[in-house]
């Protein structure tokens, strides 16, 4: 690797050959301003935020793109001349932007406002036309506010990076704006409700919709009985929405903060995730046994359904019929815990809170819930949960440790890794072993599924089965295995897909992290690690050894693939147009 | 200016459809296919509506919305079919120092249509185009092949009359 000196504002710096400017200031502790760069999916060198000065350069130069090729290069991050520009550059885009922040859902956490806070820019500087756009507020999981939106296209990136490409910069100048084909909503296309686009945008363009007041209510409301289970990653993300460092398990501190919203239970979804391996294993093995369809593709993740449905519909066949975690511990609120609990389920209300604005589609659709009553009634992200706690008062980093309530409040370590990518197979695969060899297997950690890569894949032989199995996240990295499917070479059996990259704990519900934070950590990385260690110090580390499991079938389900289970916790899935 | 996306119904024929088709196949491995798929495609169809890009797209393998983007971003990709009488009013030099642009800013009131844009019966379109070389009959609009020269603002509404019945 050939290193080079450099000079960054007068002092000497090695750096290796072809290092962009902004890598490099980085490392040196300089953080250039960006706004549309996203480290290998958006680097385009639009927004103009981090020119700097090359000396010898004919004018001033993208640090985000500009690869530092040459020995001696000399390079300046804070002149006042690039001072006056990026000024100059958030004012202009100031100029065309609607600046109602005091009531914009990314007040405090936007991009643009903390940058214009840093320049000390006057918003008022260039006055003239402004362009105005109606919101798109058509589909269940996001609000799409084009007035805040300044054109960075990380969301069309990021929708790119999904293979859905449903947005797009359209027209020229002036009128660009980011929409769909032919100005049609989010909800005539096919959006598969990821919400990585609310993820990355700078400003208030993009934002889930915010059904934090419906749960206010709810809990409000002495006629009904609220019930709230939180997914397995929020424990390791919440902490970040209260400056916690990234990575930080906060399960403790998120039961006691819940029990104080006024939630009258607090269970934990890890209780169904590990209800969703007992009957995802059980179909796996019954179709492994049965001529079954194989590969079988794993069904806890919404957006991933919905971009199966949409665009490879000749592989539902190949879909788990097993209902997402999130929808069968609703399932079972209200019908087993009603039950126990001697509570009319149309009493209950069930609060998900979710990393994810995909289930907040996932809960309406017609081939969930029963009797009219949906499983969940109302899903929240892990964002709309924080602004709950702060909304209430709640200081969360002085509050003590708390625990799940029982019934549904336990869960394996197994149920808690669902949360990463991989977590599900490594979940299957330790219940799958026990049941199929009829032993309680002392190996049961299966670490070739874990980590980052785009398609993990490894061979176990099960009680003298060899299984191939693989394990993908992002659609992109999904569509490659599905084409094999299509094409009649995959030689998987089981392959677990998540949508967002990663899993849940980079999905579209979970905190914003700014782009000069997310360009340099991996949070997916840092966020997993803290579900593997939870799932290290857990008492039960499989799914079916969680006691709550066993009670729930002896007292209720009988088995699992029971007729019961099939009723409560199986579902179905339909066919959608992709245009 | 936004490009206005046509409500008139689709009239494609299977002639046109295995054409598109052809250009299609001709152009499926070039990385670059969007645009030269989009000229011939509206040189087949007069326009390209959403039809017509879904093919595109589809034949492609190239999201729809990718398709749209270049068809909004190009003034020469019309989203808008022909009308049975195309106004094409002259913003040459000429004609525009003699008040073409006026002309056309009564065309477009009166039919409530911008430049490349079709009116919802089908009739009139209105296009703006460059110097049709006559210019001693300055401001000049042609109504298909009709030529109208030395107008002032006050003669659009009896040229648009004639034609609509």
């Amino acid at each position: 690797m050939e290193m080079l000196n450099i000079k960054i504002n007068g002092k000497d710096y090695t750096v290796e050959k072809n290092t962009t400017i902004l890598e490099a200031c980085h490392k040196f502790g300089i953080k250039i301003p960006t706004l549309c760069y996203l480290k290998e999916i958006n680097e385009i060198g639009a927004c103009r935020m981090c020119l700097c000065e090359v000396k010898g350069a004919r004018s001033l130069v993208a640090a985000c793109v500009y690869p530092i090729d040459r020995d001696g290069t000399e390079i300046f991050t804070n002149t006042p001349e690039i001072r006056k520009y990026r000024k100059t550059n958030l004012e202009l885009l100031l100029s065309n932007h609607d600046k109602k922040c005091l009531s914009c859902p990314r007040n405090d956490n936007c991009e643009l406002q903390q940058l214009c806070l840093e320049y000390k820019v006057d918003e008022t500087k260039f006055q003239g036309e402004e362009t105005h756009y109606e919101e798109d507020k058509s589909t269940l999981h996001l609000v799409r506010n084009n007035n805040k939106c300044i054109l960075c296209r990380r969301c069309v990136a990021a929708c790119k990076n999904q293979y859905v490409s449903v947005i797009g910069a359209n027209n020229r100048g002036f009128d660009t704006a980011i929409t769909c084909a032919f100005d049609k909503d989010l909800n005539e296309v096919s959006c598969v409700s990821c919400g990585q686009c609310t993820v990355v945008c700078p400003t208030g363009a993009l934002v889930e919709r915010d059904d934090t007041a419906k749960v206010f209510e709810a809990i409000a409301d002495p006629a009904k009985h609220v019930v709230v289970h939180t997914a397995p990653s929020i424990r390791a993300t919440l902490g970040e929405c209260f400056g916690m460092p990234i990575g930080t398990n906060v399960t403790g501190k998120m039961t006691t903060a819940l029990h104080m919203l006024g939630f009258d239970k607090v269970f934990d979804t890890n209780f169904g995730a590990d209800l969703t391996i007992m009957e995802e294993g059980t179909e796996f093995i019954d179709r492994v046994q049965n001529g079954g369809t194989l590969p079988m593709i794993t069904s806890c993740s919404p957006g991933w359904i919905k971009f199966c449905e949409h665009y490879y519909p000749d592989l539902i066949p190949h879909l788990s019929t097993c209902k997402s975690p999130q929808q069968m511990q609703g399932s079972m609120i209200k019908s087993y815990y009603a039950e126990k609990a001697g509570i009319d389920p149309k009493d209950i209300v069930v609060v998900s809170v979710m990393p994810c604005v995909a289930k907040k589609f996932e809960i309406t659709r017609d081939d969930q819930g029963r009797d009219g009553m949906q499983d969940n009634d109302i899903s929240i992200s892990t964002r709309e949960l924080a602004k709950m706690i702060k909304t209430a008062g709640i200081q969360f980093t002085e509050l003590e440790d708390g625990e799940f309530d029982s019934l549904m409040g336990i869960g394996s370590g197994a149920g808690t890794i669902f949360g990463a990518s991989g977590g599900v197979m490594e979940a299957a695969l330790r219940t799958v072993a026990d049941v199929l060899t009829g032993e309680d297997l002392e190996k049961f950690e299966y670490t070739e599924v874990r980590g980052m890569d785009d398609v993990k894949e490894a061979t176990y032989n099960v009680a003298g089965i060899d299984v191939n199995v693989a394990v993908t996240s992002g659609l992109k990295n999904a569509a490659k295995l599905l084409d094999d499917i299509r094409a009649g070479k995959s030689k998987y059996h089981f392959i677990e897909v998540m949508c967002c990259p990663g899993g849940c704990i980079n999905g579209g519900g979970q905190p914003i992290q700014p782009g000069h934070v997310r360009n340099f950590v991996d949070l997916r990385e840092k966020r997993a690690e803290a579900l593997y260690d939870d799932d290290r110090n857990l008492p039960f580390r499989k799914s079916h050894d969680n006691p709550e499991i066993k009670a729930i079938y002896d007292e209720y389900l009988e088995k699992p693939g029971s007729h019961k289970a099939h009723e409560l916790l199986h579902t179905s899935y339909v066919e959608r147009k992709k245009y | 200016m936004q490009k206005k996306i046509s409500n008139l119904p689709f009239k494609g024929t299977p002639e046109q459809e295995a054409k598109l088709k052809e250009v299609i196949a001709k152009y499926q491995d070039d990385p670059g296919a969007v645009m030269p798929v989009l000229q011939e495609a509206q040189d087949i169809y007069g326009y390209l509506p959403i039809e017509v890009q879904t093919m595109v797209a589809e034949g492609l393998n190239v999201p729809l919305e990718e398709v749209y983007g270049v068809s909004t971003f190009y003034s020469q990709f019309a989203l808008s079919p022909k009308g049975k009488y195309n106004i094409s009013v002259c913003l040459g030099t000429a004609c525009y120092v003699k008040g073409s642009g006026d002309i056309l800013n009564k065309l477009s009131e009166i039919l409530g249509i911008e430049a490349e844009e079709c009116t919802d019966d089908g009739l009139f379109s209105l296009t703006a185009c460059r110097c049709i070389g006559a210019c001693g009959l300055a401001p000049v609009i042609t109504v298909n092949d009709d030529v109208y020269g030395r107008l002032t603002v006050d003669d659009v509404p009896g040229i648009i009359e004639k034609y609509k019945n």
